[in-house]
């Protein structure tokens, strides 16, 4: 047997049905039509009047759903697209974002936000937009880069009692397959060391785990030995796994596929540089999409964002310092 | 005749108007009058404390607007939802919160039901079906109708759920996408619009260009009712009325009461921009006074009773300041300062 990514979203959420009462899927599309990337596929008819077609309203999508949180209920809510997040955006970081602190009162919310670049979608339909609802407090904020981690981590959100921001990308959702899936999984909040090396220290999550890989596998036919950290969750962010890292390699290249003005990598190297300073060799650096909207042209689109060539350019440049 | 002057039911849906318990009785309008003078006094009791620099905060009182708010928060019950907004003192006394409770928040005791993280109107205690507002208008339109959805699911009957909104509130987003999807899912969702003629300081000729705004009622396909906001006896029978057509699954009721802000728009504001002419007006009657002629007139109380009513709340209110003003307030040492209900997942600081 042999799953995809987002097959494996599809199984997670089965499982969060089957298993517990008060979840229930509501997004546009999602009810018999299976949802737009066909991550509710069937489970409509599986689950007959709890995989529900929403309106085409984000603010009201993601308002209800944290009514329904108070009454006791765990949706998970599908956005079409990471990027119509935004139009739910006042609901997500000034309501659910807030309700337990102010309340007392538990907001479990899984939204689901497909996420990051493809070829030909453009400004409007590749948003990477887990810096933006990392910066509040009262969110949680998963970015799985295995077809393991996405189901295990799926099932997690809709478990924990906070709202989860759950970044699935899209780039991943066909080109990940696993054999099978998993039965157990680390810790939410605990990163991954998705590769061993003692030369660098290269952080990434999502999609750019796979770059970082890929580049891993390119430098070590030349001798070096790079190591990836997968962060899996980038809120909270397992500062001790990459100072940890640090500590063995003393060199640190941040990659990421959002945009570069603050954001993850810079977070991870703002906290490196104060806690870690001592374990560095060599100056931090970060690499990110360039500071335009994704392009739409594949040409575009395919030197806008990191990829292994860039990350290995970059990597060559600290290791020569 | 004037639109405020006339309780029109929307011609095109026309919901009858008498089921069981909505119609006017001696009981119940006592009770919501009661309601409305311990909600205008403990204002009055909070505007003064704020002039005096007590108050933590901002104070925004519903003067003017108590029976539109009394007759939504007597005409729910238990196991109902109630999100109300800034003007909705008597409502939510009448909805069972207590005197101390909203006292509390006012005066900064960390023993109120937001100990300090959260202030006065945007107080609530969501567990018993009182909703929090946050301040964002509309927000918790589609949060009441997620509510229902969730009490649906969970299989429970006859509940409802009830939100109350400005005029200004009604142009947002939100306020179009949680009245449309509780149309969709026919949710037991009643959206009761004060029409006070001012968004802050901006009129409605600013705001909107219906005549009504009781017409959006036929846009969504929900019934719609408007009414004189200055009639006790008006808004308890309209309100009432809606809040059983809905339990008894008729869906959303938009109801739009015409009325007048009696006051500024928070305690900090004087409203030199308040029209005189409508000041003078029907629309600018107190509701109280307009509450209390009704009631002596008909017999239904008497003077000696309201003085009595009057004391016993401003004995209410004073014991309950009192109390608060003696409690601590919160201490930066003893908050956790963690935002999530996973405590080991809240973030620690860094870089500091
Ligand atoms: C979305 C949003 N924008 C702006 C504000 C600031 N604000 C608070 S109250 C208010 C006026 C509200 O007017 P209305 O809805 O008519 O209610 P009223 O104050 O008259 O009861 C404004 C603009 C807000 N709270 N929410
Ligand atoms: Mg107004």
């Amino acid at each position: 047997m042999s799953i995809t990514y987002l097959e494996a979203i599809r199984e997670a959420q089965a499982k969060a049905l089957a298993d517990d009462p008060r979840v229930y899927i509501y997004g546009q599309d999602v009810g018999n039509f299976g949802g737009a990337f066909k991550a509710t596929k069937n489970l409509a008819k599986e689950f007959p009047g709890r995989v529900i077609d929403a309106p085409l309203s984000e603010d009201a999508i993601i308002g209800s759903a944290i009514g329904a949180a108070i009454e006791g209920m765990r949706p998970i809510i599908e956005m079409q697209y990471a990027d119509f997040s935004t139009c739910g955006l006042n609901q997500i970081v000034n309501h659910a974002a807030t309700l337990f602190w102010r309340t007392q009162v538990a907001c479990p919310i899984t939204i689901r936000l497909p996420s990051g670049g493809t070829a030909g979608s453009g400004p409007f339909h590749s948003q990477s937009m887990e810096a933006l609802y990392a910066t509040y407090p009262g969110l949680i904020v998963m970015t799985p880069a295995t077809v393991e981690d996405v189901y295990s981590m799926l099932l997690e959100a809709v478990a924990i009692d906070d709202p989860v921001i759950f970044c699935e990308h899209k780039y991943l959702y066909y080109h990940l397959k696993a054999e099978a899936l998993p039965t157990e999984a680390l810790p939410t909040g605990k990163a991954r060391i998705a590769r061993p090396g003692r030369d660098i220290t290269v952080v990434a999550y999502s999609a750019m785990v796979h770059e970082a890989l890929a580049m891993a596998e390119e430098l070590a036919t030349e001798g070096t030995e790079v190591e990836v950290v997968d962060l899996r969750s980038v809120k909270p962010l397992d500062t001790d796994t990459v100072l940890a890292s640090v500590a063995r390699t003393g060199r640190l290249l941040a990659v990421g596929e959002a945009w570069p003005w603050g954001g993850v990598t810079a977070e991870v190297v703002a906290r490196v540089a104060c806690e870690g300073f001592d374990l560095l060799d060599a100056p931090p650096r970060r690499l990110n999409a360039k500071e335009t909207p994704v392009p739409f042209h594949p040409n575009l689109w395919g030197t806008h964002r990191p990829t292994a060539r860039s990350i290995a350019i970059a990597v060559r440049d600290i290791l020569r310092q | 005749m004037s639109p405020h002057k006339l309780r029109a039911v929307l011609q095109a849906l026309s919901p009858t108007s008498s089921t069981k318990d909505t119609g006017l009785n001696r009981e119940k309008f006592r009770q919501a009058f009661r309601w409305m003078l311990l909600a205008r006094l403990s204002e009055e009791k909070y505007a003064n404390l704020y002039r005096a620099g007590k108050i933590q905060g901002g104070v925004f009182i519903g003067k003017g607007q108590e029976a539109l708010s009394v007759s939504v928060g007597i005409s729910l019950r238990k196991g109902d939802i109630f999100a109300p907004l800034i003007r909705d003192q008597a409502g939510r006394l009448a909805f069972g919160e207590s005197l101390l409770d909203a006292t509390r928040t006012y005066l900064g005791s960390r023993l109120g039901p937001m100990r300090g993280r959260d202030g006065n109107v945007h107080r609530g205690r969501p567990r018993e079906g009182y909703f929090a507002m946050i301040s964002h208008l509309g927000a918790m339109i589609p949060t009441v109708a997620g509510a229902l959805l969730a009490k649906r699911f969970k299989g429970e009957k006859d509940f409802v759920g009830a939100t109350c909104i400005g005029d200004g509130g009604t142009s947002t987003g939100a306020f179009h996408e949680g009245l449309n999807l509780a149309a969709v899912e026919k949710l037991p969702l009643v959206l009761v619009v004060a029409n006070n003629h001012y968004a802050y300081s901006t009129p409605t000729s600013r705001q909107f260009v219906c005549a009504d705004l009781v017409e959006k009622a036929a846009g969504y396909g929900v019934e719609g009712y408007s009414l004189d906001g200055t009639s006790l006896s008006e808004c308890l029978e309209v309100v009432g009325n809606a809040v059983e057509r809905a339990r008894s699954g008729n869906g959303p009721q938009l109801i739009v009461a015409t009325l007048l802000r009696l006051g500024g728009h928070g305690e900090h504001d004087d409203a030199h921009y308040i029209d005189e002419k409508l000041k003078q007006s029907e629309v600018g009657r107190d509701c109280l006074k307009l509450a209390e002629k009704f009631l002596l007139e008909k017999n239904w109380g008497t003077k000696a009773e309201l003085d009595e009513w009057r004391a016993d709340a401003l004995r209410q209110i004073e014991d309950a300041v009192a109390t608060a003003q003696r409690e601590p307030h919160p201490d930066p040492n003893l908050d956790d300062w963690r935002p999530l209900a996973t405590q080991h997942l809240s973030e620690g600081h860094h870089c500091e």
